[in-house]
């Protein structure tokens, strides 16, 4: 609504707002902050905010453990992995039921988003002890299976209403042009869906990276990804506030920023096009 | 509409999204189903029919009422304070304030930290009795520090909860709300519609369908709460904090009582499927749209 | 060569029979339009034509070649879409040359024919900018170039004027009755305005609920509609249908006189009545005229008779000019 208000209710509603945003961001901030002072400095009563001596040498330490960018990897690896997965599985899936609609498309999309209704707990034990018998427990390769189903759902409903937007008078066209389908999806449908794909893509991989159900429960060390690694400073013996930030902050930073760039796309992908 | 030839290409295509999704769901959970009639432990290789027996056991455990109990309080605090919290920041950040991209990203930015740090963050150095912020604010006023995890373990919990999903509240609603028709609003101030009476009778029938979706969708997610109990207070003291997920995981993972977790996963079905339901006919309405 | 001739062809969509059998030959070169209203079913005939859509039962031939189950690329035809269907992301060249690339051409024959198509239709300063710039008009140029660089059999248009504003789309129709006239290409266009059918077709197929109601040319469907529809459907302002007494005198159910056909007095005539709305075009005034016996009519005269609201007048139809209707609502 482009109106103009009054400047001192803009001011008003300005501090309102950014107070309660800095409120709500400070946990963020304060691990941030944290993960640059010295161990001492962390545990400071009254806590420091500023002025302690800023140091990196968290960071040194938890760059130095020998797993540390196993365990990035394994993130990376699970998250990308997959994504890419679900995506080729679910982009001619997504395609079909975009512009080849059947009297049972309604259905069967509906039914795939019933598969996220079921709670994980439910087939946890089937799940650890088909892992368990075929050795797939904490191997990032088990991981990605079960990343990939949880994930295909979400994937085929955000390409589905990516695909909707695309008028089919030009996939029609294209066909009149000449085009196979192979070609009609490869020159025409793609780039027109690069968008969607990647704010599709970006989601996913935001989604898995901080997924913290069957990564606590099928990995332990080997596959174990940064959110079961960074569970592992829950004992109570350790004190390491700073090497914990540290961690954390470098867990949590990459998705940050993919987080703000998906804002828009999120809210379309987590309500299943219910809300866009 | 088109061609015989391709939707019968589109079958081929859809085929393989499907019936993986197909043997995804049903083979584990047929599966949990039929460990749920079993005597099976980890511990005993012998497995035997035990009937309802896990059902039964699972049921009356004490532990299992507390369970329920701790689930609908934890779904049922965290949505009160997301949709309440979440109508009032969109509404803030809808106005025309400075900033207002900052803002955005700043309060959204708690949905992107995952469980088992939010959980970790909020344990140590906000609610440390000792050294946590929260314990030197009430030092500030005067007031004895609160342990939190051990006295009020369940509360913390749904805080730190509802601080992550306080920003997806936020969003939807926001997105909602931007997408009200600017010219309804107007026409609503032409007829004498005063600021109170145009967010009960056009702001909030237009966000009552986010709404619905995000209580619904918070409700599916929020059932299955688990990674920030384990790390903070591992369902205790005693079951104080345990949730029918984490009572299942405990049944499963750490007495390995198969038999009695797969009873335990069941229920969690059927509580889902109950909200599930709702959600389904909201969305699939959307659908036909 | 383009003929392209339809036998028993029909549609059925789930229960809906869209089209329950349509008949219908074209001759190689001609101008044929697809006039009817909404839901007539002139699209999805076009789209059996093309190949977009399946047929469920007669046979479609090009050429005198059975292309029923031909996929729509194998047909040689060319289609220009109502929304025009341009590739967004390809540059105006590029939307022009994805048919001869698609056909394997090579690049030196296909820069020729992109340059001459561009020239053709004015697009040669425009042909590095994407569809997103370019004015509605010039889109429906791209789309046209892009179907006319493969040299088709024939041209399909899907009402493509539709989304342009009115001065456009006259210009537009003058462009697309010259490219006709240079090309002798068969053309088939659909439309659901009975002034771009009239304007250009060489026959035009009236289409109502799937059925073909007449075939002809404007002229004869103007002044010979085999039936009610017809004669309400071609003519604008559309022929005034008189009912009951009137009509019987004439030993008709209906009688229909279009307005340009009737005559205007001040002192005596066959209707009385009185000038409700008149419109004053400059070129014609249009008068809606509430009579006494033959209900309201709506008579076309000179752009400067000087009626008004309220005035009394009298009208007299050309005997010549009055179409007659039996029960059935067919032309007698």
């Amino acid at each position: 609504m482009a109106r103009s208000v009054s400047t001192s209710r803009r001011v008003t509603f300005t501090v309102i707002a950014w107070v309660i945003a800095l409120i709500l961001f400070f946990p963020i901030l304060w691990t941030i902050i944290t993960s640059f002072k010295s161990e001492g400095d962390a545990i400071a009563f009254p806590p420091v905010f500023l002025n302690f001596h800023w140091t990196l040498d968290s960071y040194r330490e938890v760059q130095e453990r020998s797993d540390y960018l196993l365990h990035v990897w394994n993130s990376a690896a699970i998250s990308f992995g997959s994504t890419l997965i679900a995506l080729l599985i679910s982009i001619p899936a997504a395609w079909a039921m975009a512009f080849n609609p059947g009297k049972r498309t309604k259905d069967i999309l509906m039914w795939m988003l019933s598969t996220k209704m079921m709670p994980a707990v439910a087939v946890l034990v089937p799940f650890y002890l088909a892992f368990k018998n075929l050795g797939l427990l904490d191997t990032k390769l088990g991981l990605i299976i079960i990343l990939t189903m949880m994930n295909l759902p979400i994937i085929v409903w955000m390409l589905y209403s990516y695909f909707k937007e695309i008028p089919g008078e030009i996939l029609e066209a294209a066909r009149m042009d000449g085009a196979t389908l192979g070609k009609e999806i490869v020159y025409v449908l793609a780039p027109m869906a690069v968008p969607g794909i990647a704010s599709t893509v970006l989601l996913n991989i935001i989604l898995s990276w901080n997924e913290a159900f069957w990564t606590l429960n099928l990995s332990a060390s080997q596959a174990a990804p940064l959110s079961t690694f960074i569970a592992s400073y829950s004992s109570p013996e350790g004190l390491f506030w700073a090497k914990l930030s540290a961690a954390s902050t470098l867990a949590i930073a990459p998705i940050l920023v993919m987080g703000w760039f998906s804002q828009k796309q999120l809210v379309r992908g987590l309500t299943f096009g219910a809300v866009k | 509409m088109a061609t015989m030839q391709m939707r019968t290409t589109a079958r081929a295509m859809m085929a393989p999204a499907v019936i993986l999704l197909l043997v995804w769901m049903v083979v584990p959970l047929a599966a949990t189903l039929y460990y749920s009639f079993q005597n099976y432990t980890l511990l005993n290789p012998v497995i035997s029919f035990a009937g309802l027996d896990n059902y039964y056991y699972f049921i009356t455990d004490p532990a299992f009422a507390s369970a329920v109990l701790n689930t609908i309080y934890l779904v049922g605090g965290v949505l009160l304070i997301t949709v309440i919290g979440g109508l009032f920041l969109a509404l803030l950040i809808d106005q025309p304030i400075f900033g207002q991209g900052i803002v955005r990203i700043l309060v959204i930015s708690p949905f992107f930290v995952m469980p088992t740090v939010a959980a970790l963050v909020w344990k140590n150095m906000l609610m440390n009795p000792i050294y946590g912020i929260f314990a030197w604010l009430f030092s500030l006023v005067g007031l004895p520090p609160v342990d939190f995890l051990a006295q009020i373990p369940l509360l913390s919990i749904i805080l730190i909860v509802a601080w992550q999903w306080l920003p997806f509240a936020t969003l939807i609603l926001l997105t909602a709300l931007q997408s009200l028709d600017g010219e309804q609003m107007e026409a609503a101030e032409m007829d004498g519609a005063g600021v109170v009476s145009r967010f009960i009778y056009l702001v909030l029938p237009h966000l009552s369908r986010a709404i619905t979706v995000v209580i619904l969708i918070e409700t599916i997610f929020l059932l299955g709460v688990f990674a920030e109990i384990l790390v903070t207070t591992n369902g205790g003291p005693g079951t104080a904090s345990t949730n029918l997920p984490f009572l299942v995981y405990t049944q499963a993972l750490l007495n390995f009582d198969v038999g009695s977790a797969s009873a335990g996963g069941i229920i969690a079905v059927v509580v889902a499927n109950i909200v599930a339901f709702f959600l389904m006919r909201i969305i699939g309405k959307n659908l036909e749209a | 060569m383009g003929s392209i001739r339809l036998n028993k062809v029909s549609k059925i969509f789930g229960e809906m029979k869209v089209i329950p059998s349509i008949d219908l030959e074209i001759e190689n070169g001609e101008f044929v339009v697809f006039v009817g209203p909404s839901g007539c079913g002139k699209s999805t005939l076009l789209r059996l034509i093309a190949g977009l859509e399946d047929t469920s039962g007669g046979r479609i031939e090009i050429d005198g070649k059975d292309v029923t189950s031909e996929a729509p690329a194998k047909r040689g035809l060319a289609m220009v879409f109502q929304s025009y269907a341009l590739y967004p992301h390809m540059t105006v060249r590029k939307n022009i040359a994805f048919p001869l690339k698609m056909a394997g051409e090579e690049q030196a024959v296909i820069d020729r024919k992109v340059a001459e198509a561009a020239k053709v239709l004015n697009l040669t300063d425009y042909l590095e900018r994407k569809p997103g710039q370019l004015s509605g008009g010039q889109r429906q140029r791209v789309a046209i170039g892009r179907a006319i660089v493969r040299q088709p059999t024939a041209f399909l248009f899907d009402e493509p004027l539709s989304n342009l504003d009115a001065a456009l789309r006259v210009t537009m129709r003058l462009e697309i009755s010259e490219l006709h006239q240079q090309l002798g290409t068969t053309m088939i266009y659909v439309t659901h305005d009975q002034v771009e059918a009239m304007t250009m077709a060489d026959k035009i197929v009236v289409l109502n609920r799937g059925n073909v109601e007449q075939v002809g040319s404007p002229l004869e469907l103007y002044s010979r509609p085999r039936n009610l529809f017809v004669a309400g459907f071609i003519g604008s302002p559309k022929m005034n249908l008189i009912e009951g007494a009137e009509a019987a005198k004439l030993g008709a159910k209906t009688i229909g006189i279009r307005p340009e056909h009737i005559a205007v007095s001040t002192t005596d005539g066959a209707w009385k009545g009185t000038v409700g709305v008149a419109e004053h075009l400059g070129s014609d005034t249009f008068c809606h005229v509430h009579t006494e016996t033959a209900g309201t009519l709506t008579l076309r005269t000179a752009g400067d008779a000087m009626l008004k609201h309220g005035d009394t007048i009298y009208l007299t139809p050309d005997d010549r000019r009055i179409h007659k209707f039996n029960n059935e609502g067919l032309a007698v």
